[in-house]
Order: C-alpha cells, then structure tokens, then sequence
C-alpha cells in the first residue's frame, strides 16, 4: 500500500506477468529469426570450401572439355543468361501491362477475379508441369522445336504471374488519393498512370522483375524438354563465343549443366559440381544484391 | 436567369445505401453558394455528381438530370474538360509527389500549355490566390508532399484554380488551415466570385453565413431547403434547418 503511494508508476502483478510474456515472445521470435541465417551461411561456406580447387577465372570462361572433365562452365553460363534474358524480354512487358490493367483499369468483377485466380493459381503451378506445358505449347503445337525460344517462353510463363502480383502490388503502394487528385483536374486515367502512378512505382516494378532472373536462372524443368542440351559445340573465343545460340538453337544452361554432371557423367571432379552451384548461387546473389540495392534507392526517393 | 449548376430529381445511390434523394436546386452564376449539414447528408456526393467523378466509384448510380451551364453532363463526351472547368478541393490536403511549381503545374500541362513563361505567370497568379506564394516563392521546386498540412492544402486550391475552372468546389477546405489564414482565403473568394461560381461545403455553419449568397441544408441525404442565405439563418421554413444553424441539433 505505501508502495502504492510513493510509486504512483508501481506494477500490478498482472501488469508485471504481461511484461514477462512479452519478453519471452520477443526473444523467441528474435531467436527463430536469427536461426533463419544459419541454412544460408552453411550453404554459401560449405559450397565455397568444396568448390575451392576449381574455382578460377578460367573456370568460368572456358568451355566444358574432355566429356565435362577438364575447362570450366563458359557454354553453359552465356546459355544461362541467354534464357534469362530472351525470357525477360517476353514475360516483363506482358506481365507489367496485365498488372497495370489488373490495378488501374479493371472495374471489380467476376471476370476480373476470375483473372486475378488464375494469376494466383499460375504461380503455384510445379516447375515440371510448365517444362511440359512448354513442351505440349511451344515445342510440338506452335512447332518450335526444342531451342533457346521454345524454353525462354516456357520459363517466361513460368515467371510471368509474379511479375504481375509484383507489379500490381507496386501499383497499388500508389496512394489513391493522388490519382483522384489527378482525375479531378481533367486527367485521363492513363495521364495519370504516367506521370504520378509509375513514376512512383517503377523502382518496385523492377525489384519484382528482377527477382524473377534468379527464379529463371535456378529452374531446371522448364528447360528439360523445351531446349536444354547435354553438350553443344561453343566457341572458345571471338563473337561465337559471347552469342553461341540463335533463338533456334539448342542451348547448354547452368542449372541443367549442374544436373548432367552430377547424376548422368563419371569421372567429372567434385569441385566441378560444387563450382558450378557456387557460380550459380553467386549469379542469385548478386542479382539479388541489385534488387535490394533498387529498394533502398526507391525508399530514400520516396516523395511522401 | 442563367443558372450554372442544375440538379432536377437528381437521386445518387452506392448499391443499396442512397446517398442522395431527390435533389432539385438552381445555383446561379457568379455566386457563392453554401452547402452546410451533418455528416453523411450527402454534401460530397453532390460536388462529385456535378463532375462525374462518382464514375470512379463502381458501385455509384446516379438519375435525373445535372445541367452545367445549360449542359446536361450525361452528353458530355469529353468528360476531363467538364472536371477542368470545375475545380475540387477535398477535406484533406493531398500534394502530389511531385514539386509544388509542377503540383500547379499539372492541369495546364496536361491541357496542352507548355510555355515556360506562360506557364510560371499562371503559377504565381494561382499561388497568390491561394494566399501560398510568400512562403513557397523561394522554394517551388520543393516536394509539394513536404509541405505542411496547412501549406499543402493551399497547394490543393492553387492547383483547382490552376485548370481556370467556372466553378470552385470547396469541401470544407478550412479543417487543416490556421484561422488567420482562413479568412484571408475567404477574403480571396469573396473577390473570386466575379470570375466563377463557388460551391462551399462547410461544417463551420457561420462560414457560410459569412460568405455564401445562398445557402444549402442537407440532411440525411435529402435537401432539407435552401435560400438566400440570411433567410436561411435568420427564419428558414424548415425546423430541423433553424435547430442546425442554431445549433440546438441532434
């Protein structure tokens, strides 16, 4: 009681209880997140230590030699990127207009939810069922064949419904008020798209699209039947070298690289294998690191 | 008598909830017209039915007949010269993200005016009206969203007044500004309403009573009357109008 006069601030025993729940909360979610670190850290140390012999300036610009036993992952990785890019060029323009569609001109009915489930259900689709889909569309229907286009589209619809949920997410961080604002003085919706909606979304438009080079670099099934091949012939040095495939030609990529010598070739050295997933997981890394980078420049450009 | 803005049994409803309920009135030209009453009685649906913006609400459904200046809006094909040729300004202030030279900036451009010069006269002459100029004079190239609230809400009227609309709708327009500030505003409409019509929509019942030549009671989504604006405060044919502006209401 006299406690209670002299310390009007003086806990109750409930309130000293909440206190220690919200601790223990606290420190349990801070714990699990922490331990989030771990997995990522072992990864990148233990691919790092095995892949340590092989990794080299050569191993990365010369091609594969002696059945994949000798040289290094040059025809595959230019291949890699090939895909990426060929698939970006497809997937991102179509993927930002649906997304600009989806949140600025949609009115709210069953068509356009309709629209916005198949999206969803599109991005939860396994790879392997795209790779045949792909192979089913592209390879045998539209009459491709198996090559660079055929497998760049395949992944293009792969990574297309995230594009649009990213772009249609940057979109909407948009405040409404600025695009009323706009309509009231006489703009049109698409005026207003253009000079306040994207100007103040782009950056997180292209951290969405950017994301997804990782996703389309890492991804095997895609390619398995639409493109992908063991071993192709690749220049070692001059143009051939840096454009090796035309969008008819089959092509070599990282991720299905990895997968040959690991399972289907003998006698390729282990910090082969290691070296190829730790060029791999560098490649993620580093587009990553660009798409953080966007972030942090689009929150100190924030203008509200 | 040449009316600017028409309402005949105009009726607005958003799905089952009706926002507006037979509404007729005449606002005539070059006057300041008062629309005071509660909350939910329908006074910003009835500036945003005069220019069709209630289009961007999907489930909103408006009948009857809006005349603007003799023009039934319904026919008006080219919608944004309709809502440049009114000006709105909303409760809250909203800058633009963009500098305060291009917040007033926008309507003229988008309208096809790109004359530098022509177009830093009409930013100044907007800005001076809406009573911002001296503080914002040496900084137009600021972002209008770092701007105060008051400031930003004179950045908001400079900018309707920047589409040189004939109707300046006002939707009480003083909640985020200082008083002093305030009156000189309605010291500049006052001198406004030789060039266009202002539609005042205010919670402050005495402000209307300062400035408006006619006067508007909504209630409940009705139009409970309206009239030359001293009648209305002074023996308004309603009782539910005089227990408002006597403030015996509720």
């Amino acid at each position: 009681m006299s406690n209670e006069l002299n310390n009007p601030f003086a806990a109750t025993d409930q309130e000293r209880q909440a206190r220690e729940k919200e601790k223990f909360i606290k420190l349990s979610t801070q714990l699990i997140t922490w331990l989030l670190v771990i997995p990522v850290v072992a990864i990148i140390v233990f691919l790092v230590y095995k892949s340590w012999p092989a990794l080299s300036v050569e191993f990365i610009t010369e091609n594969p030699k002696v059945r994949m036993t000798a040289g290094g992952i040059w025809a595959p990785l230019i291949g890699t990127f090939f895909l990426v890019l060929v698939s970006l060029i497809i997937a991102a323009p179509i993927g930002i207009l649906a997304g600009v569609y989806l949140n600025e001109f949609a009115r709210d009915n069953w068509l356009t939810r309709f629209i916005n489930l198949a999206v969803v259900n599109l991005a939860g689709v396994p790879s392997i069922v795209h790779g045949l889909f792909g192979l089913g569309a592209f390879v045998y229907f539209l009459g491709m064949d198996r090559c660079l286009l055929a497998a760049s589209c395949t992944v293009a619809v792969m990574t297309l419904p995230v594009i649009i949920t990213s772009t249609k997410e940057a979109l909407a961080s948009v405040p409404m008020a600025f695009r009323v604002a706009c309509w009231n003085m006489g703009a049109t919706k698409w005026q207003t798209i253009r000079t306040i909606v994207l100007p103040n979304s782009i950056s997180g438009i292209l951290t969405g699209v950017i994301l997804q080079v990782a996703r389309a670099a890492g991804e095997t099934a895609p390619i398995l039947f639409t493109g992908a091949m063991i071993s192709s012939r690749v220049a070692d040095s001059g143009w051939d070298a840096w454009v090796p495939y035309g969008l008819e030609d089959r092509f070599m990529a990282l991720s299905y690289h990895l997968y040959i010598i690991s399972t289907q070739w003998q006698n390729v050295p282990e910090s082969f294998k290691f070296g190829t997933a730790a060029v791999m997981i560098g490649l993620v890394i580093a587009v990553n690191s660009i798409s953080i980078g966007f972030r942090i420049y689009l929150r100190s450009r924030k203008k509200w | 008598m040449n009316y600017q803005v028409e309402f005949h049994d105009v009726n607005v409803s958003y799905g089952s909830d009706i926002a507006l309920r037979n509404i007729n009135l005449q606002i005539p030209k070059n006057e300041i017209f008062g629309i005071i009453g509660p909350a939910n009685a329908g006074k910003t649906t009835f500036l945003k039915a005069i220019n069709r913006t209630l289009e961007f609400i999907h489930n909103a459904k408006t009948e009857g007949d809006i005349l603007f200046d003799g023009t039934n809006v319904k026919t008006i094909r080219n919608v944004y010269e309709l809502r440049r040729k009114v000006g709105v300004v909303f409760p809250l202030p909203v800058g633009l993200p963009m500098s305060i030279f291009e917040n007033v900036a926008y309507a003229p451009r988008r309208s096809g005016i790109h004359d530098k010069q022509e177009l830093e006269e009409l930013v100044e002459r907007c800005l001076q009206q809406a009573m911002l100029w001296d503080e914002v004079k040496d900084r137009l190239h600021m972002l209008g969203t770092k701007l105060s609230g008051g400031q930003q809400q004179r950045l908001t009227i400079a900018r309707a007044l920047s589409h040189s609309p004939d109707v300046l709708c006002l939707d009480e327009f003083s909640i985020a500004i200082d008083p002093v500030t305030t009156m000189k505003i309605e010291d500049v409409l006052s001198e406004l309403k030789d060039e266009m019509t202002i539609i005042l929509v205010t919670n402050l019942v005495q402000q209307a009573r300062r400035l408006a030549d006619q006067t508007a009671f909504f209630n409940k989504s009705e139009l409970v009357e309206y009239g030359p604006t001293e009648k209305l405060f002074t023996s308004p044919d309603n009782q539910l109008t005089y227990d408002y502006v006597t403030g015996d209401f509720g």
